[in-house]
């Protein structure tokens, strides 16, 4: 079975091309077993969520005069 | 991001015009986003100077295009499109002078490895934690001054090469071809990058006491 550190690179990949139907399968399986790689993957779309916000983030208001609110949470990637 | 056809305000094929009637007012509400531009462009160059001609590229662009501008509500959204095509210009004229060193180098595979067993899997105490409801911290201020110092902390190249893919949402195919790497090179990088900025945040925002309090 995939290991962790495997998975991690996959979760990475999965962010940049289409994965082979095989591994889109062994990685959901292994976010299925292991609940470290499945925060793992939503930290990865957290991540790229962050790097889009970050391009238009109000971030010169104060808190309280931020009228936009925050998104709605990213969508995990798609299952396999 | 919108497709840059939609903007493309080059600044050749507009100099020289005659700013349009609405230019003032909108030149007013630019300089509001200057700063904030400033900051924009030079987390992404990491050069003061050509951060500053970026972005007065962009601001000049702007208004050079400003009778097109019909929706004053999304002004911010269309100043930022102009200035991250500015700023791509910018890294595109960079990579043809060879200032960096290959990314691939920068992160050394090993690095990670004290966060796995022998077998791969997570230490105990390096598998991921539960980051809660992380979108609120898009709210805080001091998570993005974490969030900027983390992307600081990635190697020249790295960072370049990972915020050309998520923050100028360029495909992997035009960065490998921009910096001339193969594909499995490219996602290595991104992955590394990405290995080094969740990891960075964990550490300094999430598991703090800041992530709790966002």
């Amino acid at each position: 079975m995939m290991n962790c550190k495997q998975a991690t690179r996959l979760m990475s990949d999965e962010m940049d091309r289409d994965l082979s139907a095989g591994d889109r399968l062994a990685l959901r399986l292994h976010t299925l077993l292991c609940s470290g790689c499945a925060r793992y993957r939503e930290q990865m779309s957290f991540l790229r969520q962050a790097c889009r916000q970050q391009v238009t983030a109000d971030k010169a208001v104060a808190p309280d005069a931020a009228a936009a609110p925050t998104s709605p949470p990213p969508s995990a990637p798609p299952p396999a | 991001m919108g497709p840059s056809s939609q903007i493309d305000p080059t600044g050749s094929a507009t100099a020289g015009r005659e700013l349009p009637p609405q230019a003032a007012d909108i030149a007013a509400e630019l300089a509001g986003f200057r700063r904030e531009m400033l900051r924009f462009a030079t987390l992404h160059l990491r050069d003061q100077a050509s951060a500053e001609d970026a972005v007065q590229e962009a601001m000049l662009a702007a208004l050079q295009g400003a009778d097109r501008f019909g929706e004053r509500a999304r002004l911010k959204t269309w100043i930022f499109a102009i200035l991250r095509n500015k700023i791509v210009d910018i890294i595109r004229r960079r990579v043809r002078e060879p200032a960096y060193e290959d990314p691939l180098n920068e992160i050394d595979e090993a690095d990670f490895d004290p966060l796995f067993q022998g077998n791969g899997h997570w230490q105990r105490d390096t598998r991921p934690s539960d980051w809660g409801n992380p979108e609120r911290s898009f709210e805080n201020r001091s998570f993005w001054a974490v969030f900027d110092a983390c992307m600081n902390r990635l190697p020249p190249g790295t960072a370049r090469v990972f915020m050309m893919r998520e923050m100028l949402g360029l495909e992997t195919d035009e960065i490998c071809a921009e910096l001339s790497m193969s594909s499995n090179n490219c996602w290595v990088v991104l992955h590394r990058a990405r290995m080094g900025l969740r990891l960075c945040l964990d550490q300094r925002w999430f598991a703090g006491s800041g992530g709790q309090a966002a």
